[in-house]
């Protein structure tokens, strides 16, 4: 366990670094959020019929949104990427530890320290200016934070799952930017999950997509109550196993046929 | 001029045939391309049909907006990546090169690279602006689609102004600066859904600073022969789209003036 903490809290550190990066996601993030809002109110405001949830929870979700953002497994690791195309890799492989777990660590790293950094500016903003809720119960709160802790760990292994898959498609890139609109779309990044049309709910709710977004969002708002936690942190954490044995044994596959070229 | 549009086209030829060598690899990010693309459209009919309309807007008139907003994009994007992917030539002080060529930098940046996976996103956005087109009843007269095709190329010239700038920019800071996403991804979003829902400070931005509305709402309000809350007249709206072309001339002089202030740095 030892060198995974060190390698996800060297890799935290690094990635922390970047905050003139992270400043100017958060202007752009803040305009995409403001337009978002302006256009769903419009909506709320055109139908006479009852939505599934509020307009004021909806907001606080969007805002949600764009605060969490980084947390989607958006893109592969840059630095494995070019690892995979120069050959370096094969430094990985000589490593004396276990490639997934290493791999899932630098995942979590990835994910983390980002969304953190642009998190927290986003969130203070649009509470103080833009409409975003304080969470429903101090229980809310705790469900929510709780479940995000299951959202990072069900992120990372689709995005482990994604790094390997390039052990197959070097020039993958169209693949991965495919899965991950996917994901973004199944998640409720681009309409909040309740306003799906409700023949969808069922297939929505078994998928494991709504576990990086739309669960602990729902928590927050007080959409679900905070007992509900416990059910939305077995289903991220069932498809999070299931990944991460999927990945570990197409890691397994890949290895054996790895051919590092160059020297 | 007719020789500069010649160069031009030689530079479009010689970078799609670059390209075509990874024949596989351009297949699939174009696949991708118009499969994200259309997941985003999906996402606009999830809406429709949770509150079924938006402002007396129906998904087929909302559906113009997208396809106007998002084929103009997606040609300007594939003619003037250059300017998108500029920071790198003044960091590395490549652009000197380009200044030593007897053609102006302006073409030669704009034909450096013509990205043919656009054509992705540019098949969705013709494929949503066609079903558009036959869902709407509109009688399609010459003068309409002539303005239809008008109205694109406005949005194109825009967007294409927009590109040049943010290179502009990159003579001063070196860097291209990320703020312009918000004006050029965020406009294509934000030009997605009638303008009239937007708050009037936000409006106005995009009406007088960066004449985006000018493209896609009002020109769009006229093809469909429909009333403008914010009041503009039928003859305004036909001749919005000339400011997406004024638009880009001025930002070529701004390019030109920027030019004669950039200082290589020396590397």
């Amino acid at each position: 366990m030892r060198p995974y903490a060190a390698i996800l809290s060297a890799r935290i550190r690094t990635l922390l670094q970047y905050r003139a990066a992270a400043l100017a996601g958060l202007v752009t993030q803040l305009f995409w959020g403001a337009v978002r809002v302006m256009v769903f109110t419009a909506f709320y405001r055109s139908s006479t019929a009852t939505p599934p949830m509020s307009l004021p929870d909806t907001i606080s979700y969007l805002w949600l949104i764009q605060a969490l953002l980084l947390l989607l497994p958006f893109r592969v690791d840059p630095e494995l990427q070019a690892m995979m195309r120069d050959g370096s890799i094969a430094y990985e492989l000589a490593r004396p530890t276990d490639l997934y777990w290493l791999w899932y660590a630098r995942a979590i790293a990835q994910r983390f320290a980002p969304a953190l950094l642009r998190a927290v500016p986003l969130l203070l903003i649009a509470w103080a200016f833009l409409g975003l809720q304080l969470p429903a119960s101090p229980g809310a709160a705790l469900a929510f934070a709780i479940s995000l802790g299951g959202a990072l760990l069900l992120s990372s292994a689709l995005s482990t799952l994604m790094v390997i898959s390039m052990l197959w498609t070097i020039s993958g890139d169209g693949f991965s930017r495919a899965f991950s609109i996917v994901i973004m779309f199944l998640s409720g990044s681009f309409v909040p999950l309740p306003l799906f049309p409700e023949w969808s709910q069922p297939l929505l709710q078994a998928l494991p997509f709504r576990g990086v977004m739309d669960t602990p969002f729902r928590l927050y708002v007080g959409h679900l109550p905070p007992e509900e936690v416990l059910l939305g942190l077995a289903h991220q954490l069932l498809w999070t196993g299931l990944f991460v044995l999927v990945g570990r044994a197409l890691l397994a596959r890949g290895v054996t046929r790895l051919v590092v070229q160059g020297g | 001029m007719g020789d500069s549009l010649r160069l031009y086209w030689r530079y479009v030829l010689v970078s799609i045939r670059g390209q075509m060598q990874y024949r596989a690899s351009f297949l699939m990010l174009s696949a991708a391309m118009f499969f994200g693309s259309s997941l985003e459209f999906l996402a606009i009919w999830v809406m429709f049909d949770r509150f079924g309309a938006l402002q007396g807007w129906s998904l087929a008139e909302a559906a113009l907006l997208y396809g106007l907003v998002n084929v103009a994009f997606a040609l300007a994007e594939g003619a003037a990546r250059g300017f998108d992917e500029f920071s790198p030539l003044v960091r590395t002080g490549q652009f000197d090169r380009l200044l030593l060529r007897p053609r102006s930098t302006a073409l030669q940046v704009a034909g450096r690279e013509v990205q043919m996976v656009r054509i992705g996103r540019l098949l969705q956005g013709l494929v949503i602006l066609v079903w558009a087109a036959t869902a709407l009843g509109v009688a399609w007269t010459p003068g309409r689609i002539l303005f239809c095709l008008a109205t694109v190329a406005g949005g194109a010239c825009l967007f294409a102004g927009l590109f040049v700038l943010q290179a502009t920019f990159c003579f001063w800071s070196t860097e291209s600066l990320e703020v312009f996403n918000t004006v050029t991804y965020g406009g294509v979003e934000t030009a997605q859904y009638p303008f009239s829902l937007y708050r009037a400070e936000f409006r106005r931005f995009f009406t007088y600073v960066i004449p985006l509305a000018t493209v896609t709402y009002y020109p769009a309000l006229a093809i469909l022969d429909k009333p403008d809350p914010l009041g503009s007249s039928r003859l305004l709206q036909h001749l919005a789209p000339l400011l997406g072309v004024a638009f880009l001339l001025v930002a070529l002089q701004v390019w030109r003036f920027g030019e004669r202030r950039y200082r290589s740095t020396g590397s």
